[in-house]
């Protein structure tokens, strides 16, 4: 087998250096009746050739992304990937590496991720960042449980536009850690007013910008009713190409960022692996979950990094650690920072702007299909539409056609009657003038 | 002089800032920060067109600070801090418990495949049912190799497997009407593991290993009563061990009315050879980047897929994946068959590009691989074990299973300590093994080879390991406080980082008045 060095000789001769008399041997403390004497019923060896053309009838079965007019969003956005990230992200000293336990032979990984501690920071317009997450909305539960420790309060608000995936993981952490959730209505017109509702119980508020049907706001005064009543304001971002062109969250008074960092570096990947961006106050680092780096010397006097606080940590707090995260998302952190360093201020703020007139453009064009509108007021790459009729047998007729039209609401919000006509649709850098004119005519034909 | 300088007879370059210290292949390279000039740009983009923007006076209006690089000046950035790394790649990497074997690039190239890379999680699931077979698929396959009825497929990693087990325990629990709140956990137990059941409101309460590194069943069965809700038992355990009597562990625990959890993260040492299902185990998390393969990229993404018992199959979380009559659909609801699913754990339906290298790796190994895969990795260890036991001290005899533990006696009056001893590794080529991990031996050195490595590695390995035992007893600690020297960095100050924590580039005071 290609995978494994050992002969049958070296076999042999290591087991005469151990003093066994088989492989078989070495597992006796296995109870008997539990010891395989065969391999078990599935089917044996092959090689690339056969692995690969298996694995490529798969993939065939599919309609990519990429072969149809994509417009779809909702927490995960189809972007142009520069070649150079993933030859990058290949280079075996980081893909085949761990994390950086030994810091002076993992000086690579650690000055990589202190750079994108650094690149999230300024990004969010908040103090510090850790090391990555496993995605947005795991993030935007760990920010739940942080608000939960530093406020000592048990109930958490969370707006309805927070993406719907985000909402039941953090009910999901809710029921099991024993705190309350409120989590309001869908809320497509971004209407509700949650000052209101913060009462002394409330940990914090969890909100999305741009929402999940697609608003952006200023959530400033939010923030300020919050921290009146001795909340905190967590803020969602599922598409981190925003904060190129839009108000960052620590602008708005935000005490925790939980964001999706798909957008920048990585594939869409059917849903994963992403990566969970989270930053926060300098004030609250100590209950920060997950890794970070952090600068210092080594005993000449040089610079160098290591991973730090880990008495927040698992491994050294057990029980007591601010999360039991270990393993992140260390090479999809990576990618993401080395987008980031190729696109500098001048990309990344020009590509928040072509995503933004791009969807300004699609906009207007489906406006103005009859019987069609637009819900939003206000948009980045993303808005919703409302159609006349059931937005999910539209989407399916137009993909018959190599048109991936949009996320139905219905999707994430069945058995909402009032959403199902709702559709959500994305624009990127990547949708083509014939993409628009292809979804423009045949929902025009769908719809008549 | 630095010792550098003076160990290689260069001159002296202090001062000579322009050069930067670099040395033969040791490039100094600043931060990207460093390296800006505003304006510049590694990607061409059109302007767009100026049209009024629709963000309602929510835009931004100060400059974020992201600095301007071209595409040479990113790809040589990054290169360059790629050569400051130890990787599998690049040499034995006996990281015990981490299972750092070689990554094949067949798993890498199939990853990328538009078909699965390209998909968007969610698109019409009729657009998308080669991937949700490709799903299925991995999901047989770990269902057999663990005899195990159900699997849940969207925990993200270990930890987070495990927490989704914890969480099907406390769903059981909630549908039996019980209120059990203790969760009984080895000394020995990885910290993930009491982490997890705190997450999920246990209480932890610590069982002790007894002199054969084993759960010691009688303190086990003297904790037992009815309010324990589980075990969280890695097995083989963290000594390398398999758990002899897990049976009987597993027969105590359910007659006290709880349930088995096992961490399945050495569940590379038995794969092929040991279903976790005929040793009584309710559920299991199984790390795909340990056993099966898919890269460690400097800490992850991994994926830690669950199996589950029939007892606790019907709680596994959402989403699930359902084959019938019209093909492969995804239940996305907590309704019908899966009413009592216990809510979703991650955003989408799991670590796809995980699941593709994983299936891949399973494939190419087949049935018959797997089971060379755990002899060889069980072998390897063994071996390390019989070549060192004269030079170190083992902390428990043989044999054991994927990985062996060492304690620091051998180190007993020499003045050098594990951590001394692991850095001094470094200089002769080699990542330490793992260091003070498990808790109960003292100063604990835990090497895992993992079946990818020859004989001849693992020769050269075990001749390093010698030569520098033996200088320890010689006396001769300094050149162990010392280490290591061969580095980009030599030992770096972990306290001062801790103490006063600097976990962002900012510009220097003088820059940021000149800006203003």
């Amino acid at each position: 087998m290609r995978y494994l060095p050992l002969t049958e000789t070296d076999r042999r001769a290591m087991l005469e250096a151990i003093g066994a008399e088989s492989v078989d041997a070495l597992f006796r403390d296995v109870p008997r009746a539990a010891y395989l004497k065969s391999p078990v019923d599935l089917p044996r060896v092959q090689g690339e050739i056969e692995v690969e053309r298996a694995l490529q009838r798969m993939a065939a079965k599919n309609l990519s992304a990429g072969a149809a007019a994509s417009f779809l969003g909702a927490g995960v956005y189809r972007h142009h990937i520069p070649a150079s990230v993933d030859h990058l992200i290949q280079r075996g000293e980081f893909l085949t590496s761990y994390t950086p336990y030994q810091p002076e032979i993992a000086q690579g990984t650690l000055q990589a991720l202190f750079e994108f501690q650094t690149q999230v920071a300024l990004i969010t317009g908040m103090e510090v960042a850790n090391a990555s997450m496993y995605d947005g909305a795991s993030a935007a539960a760990e920010a739940v449980l942080m608000a939960n420790r530093l406020t000592r309060r048990h109930k958490a608000i969370l707006a309805g536009d927070l993406h719907p995936h985000y909402r039941e993981v953090a009910q999901t952490h809710a029921r099991f850690a024993g705190f309350a959730i409120d989590a309001r209505d869908p809320d497509p017109r971004a209407g509700e007013d949650l000052a209101p509702l913060i009462d002394s119980e409330t940990s914090c508020v969890v909100v999305q910008n741009p929402g999940f049907f697609g608003h952006v706001r200023d959530f400033a005064a939010l923030a300020e009713a919050c921290h009146r009543k001795g909340a905190l304001l967590v803020v969602v971002v599922t598409e981190a190409v925003s904060l190129g062109l839009v108000k960052p969250p620590g602008e708005m008074g935000a005490d925790i960022v939980a964001a999706e960092g798909q957008s920048l570096g990585n594939a869409l990947n059917f849903g994963g692996p992403h990566v969970g961006l989270f930053a926060t106050r300098e004030k609250f680092v100590r209950q920060m979950p997950g890794r970070l780096a952090g600068e210092t010397v080594d005993v000449e006097g040089r610079r160098g990094w290591v991973l730090t606080l880990s008495t927040r940590e698992q491994h050294i707090r057990r029980e007591k650690a601010t999360s039991n995260i270990c393993t992140n998302a260390g090479l999809c952190a990576l990618a993401f920072t080395i987008h980031l360093a190729l696109l500098g201020e001048a990309g990344f703020t020009r590509l928040a702007r072509i995503n933004h007139a791009k969807a300004v453009e699609l906009a207007d064009r489906l406006a103005a299909l009859s019987g069609v509108s637009v819900v939003n007021d206000t948009f980045f790459n993303e808005f919703t539409l409302r159609l006349p009729c059931p937005a999910a047998a539209v989407v399916e007729r137009l993909a018959a056609r190599g048109v991936l039209a949009g996320v139905p609401a219905s999707r994430l919000h069945p058995g909402r009657k009032d959403l199902a006509d709702l559709l959500l649709v994305a624009a990127t850098e990547l949708t083509t003038e014939d993409d628009m004119t292809l979804l423009t005519t045949t929902l025009g034909e769908a719809l008549s | 002089m630095s010792e550098w300088s003076k160990a290689l007879g260069t001159f002296e370059r202090e001062g000579d800032k322009a050069s930067g210290g670099n040395r033969g292949l040791q490039i100094e390279e600043p931060l990207l920060f460093e390296q800006n000039k505003p304006g510049r740009s590694g990607v061409d983009l059109p302007e767009p067109p100026a049209t009024a923007d629709r963000l309602g006076g929510a835009r931004r209006a100060a400059p974020i600070g992201l600095p301007g690089l071209s595409e040479p000046q990113v790809v040589r950035h990054f290169t360059r801090l790629s050569q400051k790394n130890y990787a599998i790649d690049t040499g034995l990497y006996p990281l015990g418990s981490c299972t750092m074997k070689h990554n094949p690039r067949l798993n890498e190239k199939l990853a990328r495949l538009p078909g699965f890379a390209d998909l968007h999680p969610l698109q019409p699931v009729s657009t998308v049912q080669g991937a949700l077979e490709l799903i299925d698929t991995l999901a047989h396959w770990l269902k057999r190799l663990t005899g195990m009825p159900a699997v849940a497929m969207s925990p993200a990693a270990g930890a987070h497997g495990e927490l989704c087990g914890m969480m099907c325990i406390r769903a059981a629990l909630d549908a039996r009407g019980e209120q059990r709140n203790r969760v009984l956990v080895p000394e020995s137990a990885h910290g993930t593991n009491p982490a997890t059941a705190a997450e999920c409101g246990f209480t932890i309460d610590p069982i002790p290993a007894n002199e054969r590194g084993r759960v010691d069943l009688a303190a086990l069965k003297a904790k037992l009563g009815p309010d324990v809700a589980a075990i969280m038992l890695t097995n083989p355990n963290t000594c390398g061990l398999f758990e002899d009597e897990i049976v009987a562990i597993g027969e105590a625990v359910h007659q006290a009315g709880a349930y088995f959890y096992c961490d399945g993260a050495n569940f590379n040492a038995i794969v092929g050879r040991v279903r976790p299902a005929d040793l009584g185990i309710d559920c299991m998390h199984i790390n795909l980047h340990k056993t099966f393969s898919t890269p460690h990229g400097g800490g992850g993404p991994g994926a830690g897929p669950l199996v589950l018992a029939a007892s606790l199959a019907p709680f596994a979380p959402l989403p699930w994946i359902v084959h019938d009559t019209k093909g492969f659909r995804l239940v996305e609801q907590a309704e019908g068959a899966a009413a009592q699913a216990l809510g979703r754990l991650k955003g989408n339906h799991g670590q796809m590009g995980m699941f593709v290298r994983a299936l891949a790796y399973m494939m190419s190994h087949g049935a018959d691989g797997l089971r060379q895969v755990s002899g060889d990795a069980v072998l390897n260890a063994n071996y390390l074990l019989a070549r060192l036991a004269g030079e170190l001290t083992p902390s428990f005899p043989g044999p054991t299973m994927h990985e062996v533990l060492f304690d620091d006696r051998f180190l007993d009056g020499t003045g050098v300590t594990t951590l001394d001893f692991a850095k001094a590794l470094i200089d002769e080529g080699y990542h330490p093994m793992t260091m003070y991990f498990p808790l109960v031996v003292h100063g604990a050195l835990l090497m895992e080879p993992t079946e990818t490595e020859s004989r001849a590695s693992l020769d050269g390995f075990v001749a390093a390991v010698k030569r520098l035992a033996q200088h320890a007893r010689s006396g001769d600690a300094a050149f162990f406080h010392a280490a290591p020297r061969l580095t980009p960095r030599r030992r770096l100050d972990e306290t001062a980082a801790a103490r006063k924590p600097v976990l962002r580039w900012r510009p220097a005071p003088a820059t940021r008045e000149a800006a203003e």
